[in-house]
């Protein structure tokens, strides 16, 4: 399937912004498309148009402002911290600190590590110190400078490679997790070795909305919280355990949310803010400044990884040895699941029978690291990429050849163990990338805006050089090593104000722009053929937990969830009918299309409508579980993983040599996503994820100076512009993956994973230089020795 | 916060007397972002989007006039027509709400060394025309901007025009930016070869504290045109471009080393002058 089928429009698109006990939060109103259509997302017009609320938006009468206030030191021992100079400016209604944390005073979403407020010391650049809540925010920012804090800098540990050599930052240790993965023979080897270094600056995910929320303090002595996050259920655990409340207590809202790609799975605002509602009585908002964000939430692990590859003198991968250091920062976060697919996805997609694999992940006074769109793939990718096009010119075959000749296949092994028997369409994201057409060869007449430089206009034609480059990926769907992951989604089915059914779903689903609140209505409508879908606003008082809107997982889990409710649903109006006609289920069918609406009794043709069965209305809640994964053991061996996406990318690129500045042309993909269930939306995700690719290739770098983060903005930290941007030409690669609601995979990761080494292959083609670290900057092309 | 919102010059000049250290405000570009930063919070400030006079911009006779409220986005149609680097200057300039709102005045007053028009207007020898209670003085570039962010615009002193002569011959400007657009300069050129005057003009942006002059570089340039054929022989601009490089003084920081800010002058320099040479043929 090619990705330009056009969805229908939905007719009446009624979203965001509905009111409930106040505050605005998200909910949607949709008609029942059905799966596999391309259905308009039921927000996307409000967003467009600016008329859909944000949680910056939120807005209560009587609310406080809050500030928090963070460490300017990277390491230090704090001294004293005096509030009362801040408690004395008029309008400021609370000063809090480490020690006016009621519960737990760590947060951390594997081991809490993290203090709500640092006490003693501060472990990195931007860490919370205290938050204020103020009558204005001018007020609030006032107060927070206002605050004494006295410092004794420590010198900061910040080479990832002395870590492990260094005394020890936090009573933990500096030593996150070491996953060696050994298989096959250690001492094999092979006619052709080649060997690499390479490192990946500190990407960040730079989503547009700022973390925001507003806190109300509840009758019950409780907390309602309104925030943009990725997973309700488990900001609400850490919440309520910091506040030493019951997590009844604790509830939390999904606020509209500007983007997450991985910086909204920690908690960053979510207790300040509650603290703050609780101490003063008062609703409390809090809005991050785009400086302040990129303080407030974890990045892209930054790696350096060296790499062995072994192969035949025909091109068989033989032996695979790769040591991987991800710097992960002053705390923990998700760095354990980070290295691990480091390490499980070090090959690439590509059948290897020996492995000796390290995986390393440190503690430095760095700013904390986790979750990010690609999650550990999309650093490894750099490097097996590189590793590939290394093996291909030593051995003087084709890049695209070599990477046929050594994919894997289903019933093959992950260097895991793991035996792959899901959809492994591996050769068939390769031809399909490979076989798109290549963008026609740059016109010397044509715009100059569009050559490398764009608007500062620095490129005659002769300065530009077109390179091509390819790779490929590979990375896990949903949790892995034993999670026990699910979804839980509620439907009632009631006649609505026209007389006909509506079908409300309820589920705590973040939606961070993935746009499960189109899959919600078309898994509906799919199931129910019901025309009228309400989605609920998500909350953790209303439903389960849905798991985490990450690891590519939402339409696997809540849309499986939502099928089971569905289904539930269905079973409750045959027997209704069965009753009412007194005859065995088994007699009757529960009609869903084309004409929908209806029971009928096998036999005797008889007829009812579902409207006549709805009193009193039917609700049902599912949970949904996917297969057990296991741990994995000590030499790195285990079925991990639940199953694995795949997706090529190959880019074009013109290179000004000259000035080191690169215009990517074209990404051409082909990628894994085992059904399509709407088109249009895994066209959205595939084109942002590669924007993103891009930027990591060649612009997005948060720059540190001793463990300060020297680029704090959106002047100096760069993600890509409409310019910057390539044409994307895509092939949706659709073999349905056993076991998986609807044959789906995730679809939101691979894009970010090899888009980004296929530009850097691109411009290795282009001028011939290594490259052996990214982003590009630059100086690596313009004053690199010429080869 | 106290705000003015005069309609004329005077009243701007007044308002300004009246309350000493007062922030003039034009599109707010550099402004807001400083005060979101918290690096500026003034007490008092003028606003200056209602005095038509700043907003005119006229071509007459061999002179174009632009008002210091004109935006970067009215640097287009006729005037890109007569000065064509001005207009790439301020086509180059962040996003199309930022060149909407962003004047020419304000990029010369916040002075800063990356201010994408100063380059430009400095090789064109565009005159800037300041009022403040003692009257009017005409100022260069070079003689208005004294250091990053620095001016010799004195107490209630305003721009109110800025003023450059068309110029026979050809421009050039060429920007270096880590991204293809929105971005801040790591190093910019303005080339101007003026066949009247038989010389040839650049100044640089964003390798020294202010827009600079390469005086030695322009010296052995314009005498190596052969000014009735406009053509330089081999190796000239290559030559131009080195002493170009060398006349910087780039600093190295987050956005680039000061060695690759020195090359991309270099880069930069000799590909303007070939430009110009084949523009003026």
């Amino acid at each position: 399937m090619t990705t330009s089928t056009p969805g229908p429009l939905v007719d009446d698109p009624e979203v965001g912004a509905r009111r409930t006990s106040g505050p605005q939060t998200t909910g949607a109103r949709t008609t029942g498309a059905r799966v596999g259509e391309g259905a308009l997302r039921p927000d996307g017009t409000p967003k467009a148009e600016g008329r859909f609320a944000f949680s910056s938006d939120l807005w209560i009468d009587g609310m406080l402002w809050g500030r928090t206030l963070r460490s300017p030191h990277p390491a230090a021992r704090i001294v004293s911290i005096d509030p009362r100079p801040a408690l004395a400016l008029p309008g400021v209604r609370a000063v809090l600190t480490a020690t006016d944390v009621p519960g737990r005073a760590t947060y951390g979403l594997e081991v809490p590590d993290q203090p709500v407020f640092a006490r003693d010391v501060v472990r990195y650049h931007g860490e919370p110190v205290a938050a204020v809540a103020a009558d204005h925010p001018e007020t609030a920012r006032a107060a927070a400078e206002a605050v004494v804090v006295d410092y004794e800098p420590l010198t900061p540990l910040v080479d990832p490679t002395t870590a492990l050599d260094s005394p020890p930052i936090h009573p933990d240790g500096n030593l996150f997790r070491h996953l060696p993965i050994r298989r096959g023979d250690p001492g094999a080897t092979a006619a052709v070795v080649v060997e690499g270094s390479y490192e990946v600056g500190m990407q960040d995910q730079a989503f547009l909305g700022p973390e925001s929320g507003l806190a109300v303090p509840g009758d019950d002595g409780g907390v309602e919280l309104y925030v943009a996050t990725q997973w309700l259920h488990v900001d609400r655990d850490q919440v309520a355990a910091s506040l030493g409340l019951p997590v009844e207590l604790v509830r939390l809202h999904l606020a509209g949310v500007g983007g997450a790609f991985g910086g909204r799975e920690d908690v960053s605002l979510q207790i300040h803010l509650c603290m703050l509602a609780l101490r003063t009585g008062r609703p409390v908002k809090m809005v991050y400044a785009r400086d302040e964000s990129f303080f407030g939430h974890v990045h892209r692990h930054p790696a350096r990884m060296w790499y062995r590859h072994h192969a035949t003198a025909e091109g068989d991968l033989v032996k695979v040895e790769a040591r991987i250091l991800l710097d992960g920062g002053a705390y923990l976060s998700s760095s354990n699941a980070v290295i691990s697919n480091a390490a499980c996805f070090a090959p690439g997609p590509y059948r290897v029978d020996n492995a000796v694999i390290d995986g390393y992940v440190v503690r430095t006074n760095n700013p904390p690291c986790g979750a990010m769109r690609g999650f550990g793939s999309v650093q490894v990718c750099f490097g097996h990429e590189a590793q590939m096009d290394k093996l291909a010119a030593a051995l003087g075959v084709d890049p695209v050849q070599l990477r046929l000749r050594n994919a894997l296949r289903q019933s093959d092994r992950l260097v895991t163990g793991q035996v792959l028997t899901g959809a492994v369409p591996v050769r068939e994201v390769i031809e399909a990338a490979a076989a798109l057409p290549l963008p026609p060869d740059a016109a010397p007449d044509g715009p100059p805006i569009a050559r490398p430089g764009g608007a500062g206009l620095t490129a005659d034609p002769d300065d530009v050089a077109r390179g091509t480059g390819f790779a490929v990926s590979i990375k896990n769907v949903a949790y892995s090593e034993g999670f026990d992951d699910y979804s839980t989604a509620r439907v009632r089915l009631e006649v609505g104000p026209g007389g006909d059914p509506v079908a409300t779903v309820v589920v705590a689903t973040a939606e961070v722009g993935q746009g499960f609140v189109t899959l919600a209505g078309q898994i509906v409508g799919e199931e129910l053929g019901v025309g009228r879908v309400v989605l609920s606003p998500a909350g953790t008082a209303e439903v389960g937990s849905a798991g985490s809107s990450s690891a590519s997982r939402q339409t696997w889990m809540s849309g499986g969830a939502l099928q089971l409710a569905c289904a539930a649903v269905r079973s409750e109006l045959a027997a209704r009918a069965a009753s009412a006609w007194a005859c065995p289920v088994e007699m009757v069918e529960v009609v869903t299309g084309p004409a929908p609406g209806e029971v009928r009794r096998r036999g005797t043709g008889e007829r009812m409508r579902w409207v006549d069965l709805l009193d009193p209305p039917i609700e049902r809640e599912e949970e949904y579980h996917h297969r057990p994964t296991r741990a994995l053991d000590a030499d790195g061996q285990g079925d991990a993983h639940l199953a694995v996406m795949f997706a090529a990318h190959r880019a074009v690129v013109d290179v000004d040599a000259g000035l080191g500045l690169v215009r990517v042309v074209q990404v051409a993909t082909g990628q894994d996503v085992g059904q399509a269930l709407n088109p249009l939306q895994v066209t959205g995700q595939i084109e942002g994820g590669i924007a993103q690719g891009v930027g990591l290739a060649v612009m997005e770098e948060i720059v540190l100076d001793q463990g300060r983060v020297r680029n704090p903005s959106f002047t100096d930290y760069l993600i890509p512009t409409t310019l910057d941007m390539p044409g994307v030409d895509a092939v949706l690669v659709e073999v349905p993956e056993p076991g998986a609601p609807y044959g789906a995979k995730g679809v939101g990761e691979p894009p970010a994973i090899s888009s980004g080494p296929a530009v850097v292959a691109a411009i290795r083609a282009a001028t011939g230089l290594p490259l052996e670290r990214v982003p590009v900057r630059p100086e690596d092309i313009a004053l690199a020795p010429r080869p | 916060m106290r705000i003015a919102r005069p309609v004329t010059v005077d009243e701007a000049v007044e308002a300004l007397s009246a309350e000493p250290g007062a922030q003039l405000l034009a599109g707010g570009t550099d402004f807001c972002v400083e005060v979101n930063f918290g690096h500026r919070r003034p007490a008092a400030v003028v606003a200056l989007r209602r005095v038509a006079e700043l907003r005119e911009r006229a071509v007459r006779g061999e002179t174009v006039s632009l008002g210091a409220g004109v935006t970067y986005a009215e640097l287009s149609g006729r005037i890109a027509e007569v000065v064509p680097a001005l207009a790439a200057a301020a086509r180059s300039v962040g996003s199309p709400q930022i060149r909407n709102a962003g004047t020419l005045g304000g990029n010369l007053a916040t002075a800063s060394p990356a201010g994408d028009t100063l380059p430009v207007l400095a090789a064109l020898g565009a005159e800037v025309t300041l009022r403040g209670p003692a009257g009017e003085r005409v100022l260069t570039v070079g003689e208005l901007v004294t250091g990053v962010k620095q001016t010799s615009m004195r107490p209630g002193e305003l721009i109110t025009k800025i003023e450059v002569r068309r110029v026979r011959g050809a421009q050039q400007f060429l920007k270096v930016g880590t991204r293809n657009a929105m971005v801040i300069a790591i190093a910019s050129a303005a080339v101007v070869l003026d066949r009247d005057r038989r010389e040839l003009r650049c100044a640089l942006g964003s390798v020294a504290p202010v827009p600079l002059r390469v005086a030695r570089a322009e010296e052995m340039m314009s005498e190596a045109i052969d000014w009735e054929r406009v053509e330089a022989p081999p190796g000239a601009a290559a030559r131009f471009a080195e002493l170009a490089a060398e006349a910087s003084a780039p600093i190295g920081d987050h956005r680039a080393s000061a060695r690759y800010r020195r090359q991309a002058v270099r880069v930069i320099c000799e590909r303007a002058v070939n430009r110009c040479l084949r523009d003026a043929a």
